[in-house]
């Protein structure tokens, strides 16, 4: 079982880093983030040793970039017809669609891991709360881990990687704006309290922001874990219902 | 050691699949021919668990392939339809892959990859992405990946598609040289493969199978066979046509190349290749060749997949 997924997992990555879009996603990731933080996160001006500027605005950034990563899991394996012979292969369904997931989320992890000489910056300035730090590293992996598994989804149900973007885009953006005060906003004052708070709940950026704070909350946790679950589960039957068309 | 059970399969209301049921045995290469979207590939993509059949199933060395998918995956090697393949990935790490994920590990893994890329040779492009290979080069590591793990069941999709006439032979060469160990499904619409490789042959169209048996016994059906072709001078085929017409057997004759041969057509296919040579004898012909028609397998072909009714045009070679 393990030692499929994890052959799986290792030529994926190694598909990811045989053409130049490895390392043109790792330049950009690490443009985007670098803007984002200092331009648009007033990371100087604020005076304050720690990385909230640059995590605040990881939902955003994942918007953008893990779709991109995620709308060729499936839909360029049907495209070049290698899903047939992938598929009839003795393995599992279970150990392909984990396996190329894993590579994808290793694929961001790396960007991600990349992006240390912010933690390095604030290390010169200052003091910062490294356990805070770390706790916020986590919580964005397991976001962009989250957004993965819905795109890696949206990915097999289409053999065209723009639609899958793009789908994968708006349901991602759906998810994160529900836990802004701007969606939030518009439901106070005549919706029921409870249904705010389930909106605010099903929300990516709600937990992110609890997790950034320095609290590794096991909600928090288990919601991002259940979302990669169900939507791998739902990967697993969308491939199986697709995967001839 | 392959088993199919009435496949059958729809596609929303076009049945791609009626019925299907053949045994293939240790030592037998399958021809599966047919016209393009007779279903051939459908019953590979079923046969080998990627596509599910609405009924029946496929039995690969004891294991049902909807039961045990795994152990009948293991059981087989499978060249898809287009022999597809990583464009990323250089034929080396495609290989590794492809055997890693086969079980083959180590020096066992080194040996067998060693083995394959000299059958089937691919030397020469090894270290080269798959992307960069030409159309031949791209069918071989389609070959070479079905053949990785020396299974029992080779099921090739037109294995020798996209290959030049010399790679053809090389190819068939291949496939003779496994068939006593193994089980050998081919699909291909090239009837001279089928005569030079198969032992059998099955013909399926609009998704039934029409016809089940060895190239020869399939030849025989054509109203070619047992035909007596003479080459002759065109100024004496009427002299030899009034000597013919009184043969007993002979339901036709037919003039081909320019008056310069004649095919003479048997009644039910008896032999009437005696009588012939008799009578160019006792007449004193002047001939230039004599030769029998063992049958065409195109014609059998045509006769027998072409929907009825529709026009049928059988062409005579010159």
């Amino acid at each position: 079982m393990i030692r499929n997924t994890l052959t799986i997992c290792r030529r994926e990555l190694g598909g990811y880093f045989a053409t130049p879009l490895a390392y043109v996603f790792i330049v950009i990731f690490l443009v985007l983030a670098g803007v984002l933080t200092f331009f648009v996160g007033n990371f100087f001006e604020r005076g304050q040793a720690d990385l909230q500027p640059f995590f605040t605005f990881h939902p955003w950034l994942y918007l953008v970039m893990v779709p991109a990563v995620a709308m060729r899991l499936w839909a360029e394996e049907r495209k070049t017809g290698t899903i047939e012979l992938f598929l009839t292969l003795p393995i599992r369904l279970g150990e392909a669609v984990v396996g190329k997931f894993l590579a994808a989320w290793i694929f961001i992890g790396i960007a991600l891991a990349l992006t240390f000489p912010f933690w390095l910056t604030v290390l010169f300035l200052g003091k910062p709360d490294n356990g805070v730090i770390l706790a916020s590293y986590i919580g964005s992996w397991l976001m962009a881990g989250a957004i993965l598994a819905i795109g890696a989804a949206v990915s097999a149900a289409t053999k065209n990687q723009v639609i899958a973007f793009v789908v994968t885009a708006s349901l991602v953006f759906v998810l994160i704006a529900a836990g802004t005060q701007t969606v939030t906003g518009i439901f106070e004052g005549w919706a029921p309290e409870a249904l705010i708070h389930a909106v605010a709940a099903a929300s990516l950026f709600g937990h992110f922001t609890a997790i950034t704070r320095g609290v590794l909350d096991l909600r928090d946790l288990f919601y991002f874990i259940s979302i990669m679950v169900a939507f791998l589960a739902a990967n697993a039957v969308i491939v199986d219902l697709t995967k001839a068309a | 050691m392959l088993e199919i059970r009435n496949l059958h399969k729809n596609f929303g209301p076009l049945v791609a699949v009626d019925d299907v049921s053949f045994t293939v045995a240790r030592g037998e290469v399958l021809g599966f021919l047919g016209p393009n979207g007779a279903g051939k590939s459908t019953t590979m993509k079923m046969i080998t668990g990627f596509l599910a059949p609405d009924r029946g199933t496929a039995v690969i060395c004891g294991h049902d392939i909807a039961d045990a998918p795994l152990a009948a995956k293991r059981s087989f090697g499978y060249l898809p339809e287009g022999a597809p393949a990583y464009p990323d990935m250089t034929v080396a790490d495609f290989l590794r892959f492809v055997a890693r994920i086969r079980g083959l590990r180590g020096q066992d893994a080194v040996a067998r990859i060693d083995h394959i890329v000299e059958l089937v040779h691919l030397n020469e492009v090894y270290e080269q992405r798959i992307d960069t290979l030409s159309k031949g080069f791209r069918r071989r590591v389609g070959v070479a990946q079905a053949l990785i793990h020396d299974p029992p069941v080779i099921i090739l999709d037109e294995p020798t598609d996209g290959l030049d006439p010399n790679q053809k032979y090389e190819m068939r060469g291949i496939l003779a040289g496994m068939q006593a160990e193994k089980a050998i499904i081919i699909s291909t619409h090239l009837l001279e493969e089928v005569e030079a490789v198969c032992s059998r042959a099955i013909i399926i169209a609009r998704g039934r199978i029409l016809a089940d048996g060895t190239p020869g016994e399939l030849a025989a059906r054509s109203r070619f066979h047992n035909a007596v072709r003479l080459e002759i001078d065109p100024a004496n085929e009427q002299r030899i046509r009034a000597d013919l017409a009184a043969l007993p057997d002979i339901a036709a004759i037919e003039t081909v190349n320019d008056g310069r041969a004649l095919v003479v057509m048997p009644r039910d296919h008896q032999p009437i290749t005696a009588g012939i040579a008799e009578l160019a004898e006792g007449r004193h012909w002047h001939i230039g060749g004599f030769s029998v028609e063992r049958g065409r397998l195109d014609d059998v072909f045509r006769a027998i997949t072409e929907p009825p009714g529709e026009h049928q045009v059988i062409e005579l070679a010159n």
